[in-house]
Parts: C-alpha cells; structure tokens; sequence
C-alpha cells in the first residue's frame, strides 16, 4: 500500500535538487556583486590617479592649480594625528579592559560600563567632533591643533579598542591564571606576564579596526577645526593640520579634471598608508601568536 | 595518630560559597614528607578542602573559609598572611595538565622570576626537571614550545614548575585523570621519589591509586544536606582492609561512589 506514489516521491526529489542549487547560485552571484563592486571601485581609483602619483605630488602643498596640487600636508596631518589617536586609545582602551574584566569582573560598576561602551560606538562621528571642539580645542586649550584632533578620534575608536581587548582578556582561559597564582604570583603578574601576551593577538585585531576607522574620518575632524587648505607642514602637535579625506573632499569638489585625478591619487595615497598601518600591526600579531602555539 | 609528624594541620575547617556551606568541621593532620590522599565521591568537597591549603579559594569571591589552618604552627588563614608569600611553599599541580603557552625552560623559570629569584636560574631550571623526571626527555629541546609535550610530560612539566620555587608541600588535585595508564604510573613512581623530601597531598578518585601510592587516607563523604565531612583517616594500609567505619568500608568496597 503506497501512500506515496513514486511520481510523487521524484518530482519533490527533483525540486530540492533545483532550490539546492538555485541558493547557491544566488550566493555565489552575491558575492560576485560585492567584490566586483569593490573591484571597479579600485580599478577606477587606479586608473584616474595612479599617473598622477610621483615624488612632486607627495611632496608638494596644495594648490589652486591642479597640476601643482599635492599632499604633503594632508599625508602628513593623517599620519600625525591617526599615531595620537592610535596610542592613546590602546592605552586607554587596553587599560580600561583590563580593570573591567579582571579588577572590576563581576561588578555592577562593570556591567553598567560595558553596556555604556557598547552604546558609544553606535554614536555618530559628527557627536564626537562637536564634543572634541568643547573639552580640547576650548576648555584645555590645545587650539584646533594636531593634539587636539588626535584625542577626539581617540575618543570615536576607543569602544572599538575596549570591545576587542576585553574580548581577547576574557578569552585567556582561566587554568592559565590559576597556575600562575599557584606559583606565588600577585595579580600585577598575573595580568603582566600572562594576560596581555596572550590577550596581545586580540588587541592588535582591535588596534587594526580602530586605525583604519580614525583614518578615514572626516566630520569629527572638520568640527573641531582642521584646516582644508594648509600651505604648511605640522611641526608640532600644538600646530593647526589637515587629514586625507579632508584633502580629497575638497578637490572633488573643484570641478576641474586635473583635481578629479588628483583626489584619485590621494585615495590612493591613503589607501596604501592604511595597508602599511595595518600590516605593521599584523606583524606584532603574529609574532605574539605563532611564538607558542 | 601518634607517630604522625604533622606539617600541616586543619582545625575546625569549614568553608562556605556565600551562606551555602560545603565543607564542615574538617580536622585532619598531613603528614611531613609522606603522601596522605583524600578520597571520596564526587562533590564531597575534596577539591575544595586541598585548596584550602594554599589559599586558592581565596580567588573565589563567593568562597569565605572559617577555622585554622596551622603550617607548621603558623596560621595560614591568620589576619597577616599575604597570599602570595606562601603560594610558592605550598605548591599545586592541577587535574588538566596547564603548561603556559612559553617554551619549556620559560614555563620552569616563571615561578623563580616571580618570585624575585637573584641566583642561577638556569642550575635551578636543570635541576627541577632533573626532580620531575623529565629531563632526559626535553634536554634537547629546552627552548620549544611546552605544547608540542605529550601529556604526561606536560604533567610533570607543572610539577618541574612546581619544584623550581622549592616548595615544602605538593598539593595534587587528580593529576592523573587526564592521563593515560602508562603516564599515570610514571607520576605515581615519580610521587614515591619525592615523598622523600616533599610532603605531599593527592586528591583522587582512583581508589586503587590511594591505596598503591600513599601513606595515609582521608575519606570525606555528603550526606543530604550536602555538606562534605570527614569520615575517618587513618594508615592507608588499615583504612583499605580494614576500616573502622561502615561507611568506608561502603565506597571502598564499590557499594556507592
């Protein structure tokens, strides 16, 4: 007695092979969008500005001429002001993560700060140029300088620097604590000579996301006074500065070609800096993750 | 116990995790350079008491330790004793084998750098792994990864790590359930050599390990309150064929555990 006819079996058979590949299909057609997206995204950037690129760009100020333009200051501002930003929320961050998850762990004061940072990261980058202006720029003094701006992107990454770091912390598994108090150590060498290198990895992951997130930020910057036209080079950390993007926007803007193609090249100027940054902090990665394991 | 030479001394142990008490008025004496197991079944509280001997629970938050314990004479849970000073006499290797991920030579070292050792680490290195009967097998290879260790090894790896700051007392919370039989008996041979010069404390479940290995016994046990006590303690020889209480004589013989 079927109560399936084998008709029936077959056509339901033949139509989960369909769905089967049709998913995949339109998986594969996803990804194939994205990347091709990001791909004509780069050859367009490479072809418009890559000529342009050469030894008087990188070393030239900007310009009302197109052909003189270049981005000395800019580069310069992006790098000064991203290793403000960059040292200041590692030891911040990686600080604040620390008290939280082993000197703090299981507080209500922890619980309230964790909740709080995790909210900080969705707030909008204009909020912390505004609030940069207010405490750096005005109540300190620091002018709308170098320092300045360094410390209010500092602001904008911190979450992400305590979010990764406090991951990576609490990732350290606890039989590795426990043997090192075993043998007589006080918590400060508990948390110095086996929390933070194993915790180390995870951090750099954070620093990499918190770089690459503060280079490319523009509004904060341009809230708390950063300069779109700057004939000179930052020569202090006291001293008035422009960024990247900033640069890039404000050539887009011209209409002529010759800055078209010379916003190119500073994307791509950015870019490579961002890669260097990067690599450099996959480098400290690796070195602390593949020495023991 | 007459000719017991204690090196160690509980005096109305209790031990609470916030107001549920788990331990309860445990007085038992561990003898000096003699190895005394604690058995019992499993949640009577035998980890917990072994860790009361170093000041382990203190990592606890929720654990709170009431009564003495007496290290030759001195008061480990007196009002000023720091942790830390006395970690290092009363070592501990615990039931899963935890190696830092360090090379071998480092994992030896960590405990003399920490503790502000002035001398040669390397003679001191040497030498504990000479005591844990390793050293003929990782002489070569000093500077790799502690990981690449079989684990066995790995064992006596945390009890070379322990030697290194020349404890007085070995405390062993089941070092041997994670190992294989023939690991497991290298430890064993390797406990009997240092019973000589270290006192030492094994908490195991492995009754036929207690009974192979150690001098003196102690059986804790829960009853419905699940409260852990002791039941009795005596020469291991005499609590294995003979004991004084009926309820010994239950876990040992197989009618519960």
């Amino acid at each position: 007695m079927a109560v399936i006819s084998q008709t029936d079996f077959q056509t339901r058979k033949a139509r989960r092979k369909w769905m089967g590949r049709a998913f995949h299909g339109l998986c594969l057609l996803s990804v194939c969008i994205a990347l091709g997206m990001l791909a004509l995204l780069l050859a367009y950037l490479l072809i418009q500005g890559v000529t342009r690129i050469d030894w008087s760009f990188l070393t030239s100020f900007a310009s009302r001429h197109p052909e003189q333009a270049g981005i000395k200051a800019a580069m310069l501002g992006s790098i000064y002001v991203v290793i403000v930003a960059g040292v200041v929320a590692f030891t911040l961050g990686v600080s604040t993560a620390l008290y939280l998850e082993e000197y703090a762990a299981r507080s209500r004061f922890a619980r309230i700060a964790k909740l709080n940072i995790a909210n900080l990261a969705g707030v909008p980058s204009i909020v912390y140029g505004i609030l940069g202006l207010e405490i750096f720029v005005r109540s300190l003094s620091m002018g709308q300088s170098v320092m300045a701006g360094g410390l209010t992107l500092a602001l904008l990454v911190l979450p992400i620097v305590i979010v990764a770091a406090s991951e990576a912390i609490r990732a350290v598994p606890p039989s590795l604590r426990e043997g090192s108090y075993a043998l007589g150590a006080t918590r400060w060498q508990v948390i110095w000579y086996m929390v933070i290198p194993q915790a180390f990895p995870g951090i750099m992951t954070g620093m990499i996301l918190a770089v690459s997130r503060a280079i490319g930020e523009t509004a904060p910057l341009i809230a708390m006074g950063a300069l779109t036209f700057v004939p000179f080079t930052p020569d202090s950390p006291f001293s008035r500065f422009t960024v990247l993007p900033i640069q890039i926007f404000n050539w887009t803007s011209r209409p002529q070609e010759g800055f078209q193609e010379a916003a190119a090249a500073g994307i791509i100027v950015l870019l490579v800096i961002l890669l260097v940054l990067n690599a450099g902090a996959v480098f400290l990665r690796n070195r602390f993750q593949n020495k023991w394991e | 116990m007459q000719n017991l030479d204690p090196i160690l001394q509980t005096r109305g142990l209790n031990v609470y995790y916030d107001t549920k008490k788990v331990v309860t008025d445990v007085n038992l004496d561990v003898a000096r350079n003699r190895i005394t197991a604690i058995i019992g079944p499993s949640g009577c509280g035998k980890s917990t008491l072994l860790r009361c001997f170093n000041r382990m629970n203190d990592l606890i938050p929720s654990a709170r330790v009431e009564g003495q314990v007496l290290f030759d004479g001195l008061d480990l849970y007196g009002p000023d004793v720091d942790p830390t000073e006395i970690r290092y006499l009363i070592g501990m290797v615990f039931q899963r084998p935890n190696p830092f991920p360090k090379s071998i030579y480092d994992n030896v070292a960590f405990g003399p750098r920490i503790n502000g050792f002035k001398g040669d680490i390397e003679e001191v290195v040497v030498r504990s792994l000479h005591r844990a009967a390793l050293w003929d097998e990782v002489k070569d290879r000093l500077k790799s990864s502690a990981l690449s260790l079989s684990g066995g090894q790995q064992q006596r790896l945390c009890i070379a790590r322990a030697l290194a700051v020349e404890p007085r007392v070995i405390l062993m919370d089941e070092p041997c359930s994670a190992l294989d039989p023939i690991a497991t008996l290298a430890i064993e041979e390797l406990m009997r050599e240092l019973s000589e010069h270290y006192s030492i404390i094994i908490v195991t479940h492995n009754m036929q390990q207690a009974a192979r290995v150690s001098h003196y016994t102690a059986f804790l046990m829960v009853e419905e309150s699940r409260v852990g006590f002791m039941v009795e303690f005596g020469e291991s020889r005499q609590i294995f064929t003979n004991p004084e209480d009926e309820r010994t004589e239950a876990y040992i013989t197989g009618r519960f555990g």
